[in-house]
């Protein structure tokens, strides 16, 4: 396949030198090289991320707010510094409106509970996009559950973009929270969220936004967009798992009663009741994940050393690749079409099951999702049981999409004989 | 290196790569019996049913049985779409199931189980064709897939209306 005129822009990047970044990327898998598309559930970690997880373990390691020992203190410093560069990257007002959780779910969960349970009321309703990841539609039906408010989910197209005009007629006075996927992990899909925001605040609702696919392509101002809430988590932005963070509007968290109680969160313990402590940390009960705290601000660095545009521009130069080599490639069918989607290319091939297609890639050194992606009503909604799905991340080459294409018609021979 | 029957330890003993892995996963009886799957429609007999799901892949398997007036396994049956190996083991289950007993039933499902886990002795005679699907023990992330529906007929025979893998 000819792609002098991608070749020519994909070497403005000194791929080699990013890759050497990534020790991973050096591996083999059944004996290939490793081409890993699989950065959409969850992306590799450079040196830095790696080291800095090392080193606060090596040399900082210790309990945060609550020692005057000097470990203490920089493990505090350090955790707290990660803070201050979630609140940069996002962009909000205040890093105390910054409350660390273990991921996107939790802090989904986190909102759900304490603004749900507090807030909502028989006959109130909630609404979310069709293409929702289940961590944003199973945390609300629970609440829903337990509160008697109703989840109705906003329709999208065949192409796998929202339906706007059905968000328009179905946002009433009864709407009291919307939920939206900045970045549709099953589609590549960017929602207009600026503006299904300002629709929703019309109509006195609030908008929680799932960036979790969106922090490593897109630039985020949770100001500009004016959201309520926007939750990420640090292992889809080249930083480790088991760590993501919740923005919330100041005057809501300040509202919210605290979700899970425990150490760190209150000011004052006795029988005859506790104070809860100020914000971030009336919602950070327990010894958290400080290691993968502190890392994360080392990913957030490594991002923007290289540029979110930069990343932004190498991946929409693959994703056109891909797309075109894709549209080339008989018998595939591409899921999600929606103009300027992001990274993510899912497909299904027909007669052949998107797990017979991942099984076989990866014998060739491959890595894809296949399955449902945790967006089960996305594959009811096209009426397939799976799909496959390729993404990318600022490691990828031209050359990895190449070969997954050879890949590709591997399984292509294998099955039609 | 002792080498032990087990399908693994035995192709490292010989230096066998990945390639014939895959074509020991994806054997001609196994692409034929996916194109054309036996037994793909709900069978006029129908005493037992159960419905088998896998989360994982969201495949989904109706599995249907008949039986005669000895108790032997008359009719079978499977409705649903699945990848080339739940497709492949499911019809291959459906033939391999006529004439059996109940009792003959679940003793297969145990030796089916073996055959994929690599986890004990297997009666070679008694499997007989269903020993094409023993290349799925070298991929742990399939072994789902070749089980769906014998998890479903081991429900079905339990009187269970509704399985899942996970």
């Amino acid at each position: 396949m000819n792609h002098p005129s991608f070749i020519g822009e994909a070497s403005m990047l000194d791929m080699a030198a990013i890759r050497a970044e990534f020790p991973i990327l050096t591996r083999e898998v059944h004996d290939r090289p490793l081409v890993y598309l699989d950065n959409a559930a969850t992306t590799q970690k450079p040196k830095v991320v790696i080291e800095a997880e090392k080193h606060y373990y090596e040399y900082l390691n210790s309990n945060i707010h609550r020692g005057v020992h000097q470990l203490s203190q920089q493990a505090t410093d350090a955790y707290e510094a990660s803070r201050e560069s979630v609140r940069a990257l996002l962009n909000a007002p205040r890093t105390e409106d910054i409350i660390f959780t273990r991921g996107t779910t939790e802090a989904i969960n986190l909102v759900s509970q304490s603004w749900g349970r507090a807030n909502l009321k028989p006959g109130d309703e909630i609404l979310v996009t069709h293409m929702e990841h289940h961590s944003n539609i199973v945390p609300w039906q629970m609440i829903c559950e337990e509160t008697g408010a109703i989840l109705k989910p906003i329709p999208i197209d065949d192409l796998g973009v929202l339906d706007m005009e059905a968000y328009a007629s179905m946002l009433s006075p009864k709407t009291k929270l919307v939920g939206v996927v900045h970045v549709s992990n099953a589609l590549g899909t960017v929602n207009p969220v600026k503006q299904m925001i300002e629709q929703a605040h019309a109509m006195g609702a609030l908008v929680l936004v799932d960036g979790a696919q969106a922090v490593s392509h897109l630039t985020v101002d949770v100001q500009a967009l004016d959201c309520d809430f926007y939750v990420f988590s640090a292992h889809k932005l080249y930083g480790p798992t088991g760590v993501g963070a919740l923005y919330g509007r100041q005057s809501l968290l300040e509202l919210m009663p605290p979700w899970q109680g425990g150490g760190d969160m209150i000011s004052l313990v006795r029988f005859s009741g506790s104070k809860w402590n100020h914000l971030p940390y009336k919602f950070e009960a327990g010894t958290p994940n400080i290691a993968g705290g502190v890392a994360l601000k080392a990913a957030i660095d490594y991002v923007n050393n290289i540029g979110l545009d930069t990343i932004a521009a190498h991946e929409a130069l693959l994703l056109d690749y891909a797309t075109q080599r894709a549209k080339a490639f008989p018998g595939l069918r591409i899921i999600g079409e929606a103009p300027g989607k992001v990274s993510i290319l899912s497909f299904v091939l027909e007669g052949i099951h998107p797990h017979d297609i991942g099984t076989i890639l990866d014998m060739e050194g491959v890595a894809i999702r296949t399955g449902h992606h945790c967006a089960m009503p996305v594959m009811e909604r096209y009426k397939i049981p799976a799909t496959a799905r390729a993404s990318f991340a600022i490691y990828n080459t031209i050359e990895e999409v190449d070969a997954l294409f050879l890949a590709l018609e591997r399984v292509q021979k294998m099955f039609r004989g | 290196m002792r080498c032990s029957w087990r399908l693994s330890v035995f192709k490292k003993c010989l230096g066998v790569n990945a390639v014939s892995d895959l074509r020991e996963l994806y054997q001609e009886v196994i692409f034929d019996h996916n194109r054309n799957p036996r037994n793909h429609t709900k069978p006029i007999k129908v005493d037992r049913m159960s419905e088998g799901f896998n989360p994982l892949c969201g495949d989904r398997l109706t599995l249907y049985i008949g039986f005669d007036e000895n108790g032997r396994i008359s009719h079978t049956g499977f409705e649903g779409q699945g990848c080339a190996i739940s497709t492949a083991s499911a019809s291959l289950m459906t033939e391999a199931l006529k004439g059996k007993t109940e009792v003959e039933a679940g003793a297969l499902f145990e030796q089916f189980h073996a055959l994929v886990m690599g986890t004990s002795d297997i009666d070679p005679a008694l499997l007989g064709k269903l020993q094409v699907l023993a290349g799925v023990q070298e991929f742990p992330a399939r072994v789902k897939c070749a089980t769906l529906a014998w998890h479903t007929l081991h429900a079905a025979l339990h009187g269970e209306q509704q399985v899942s893998t996970e």
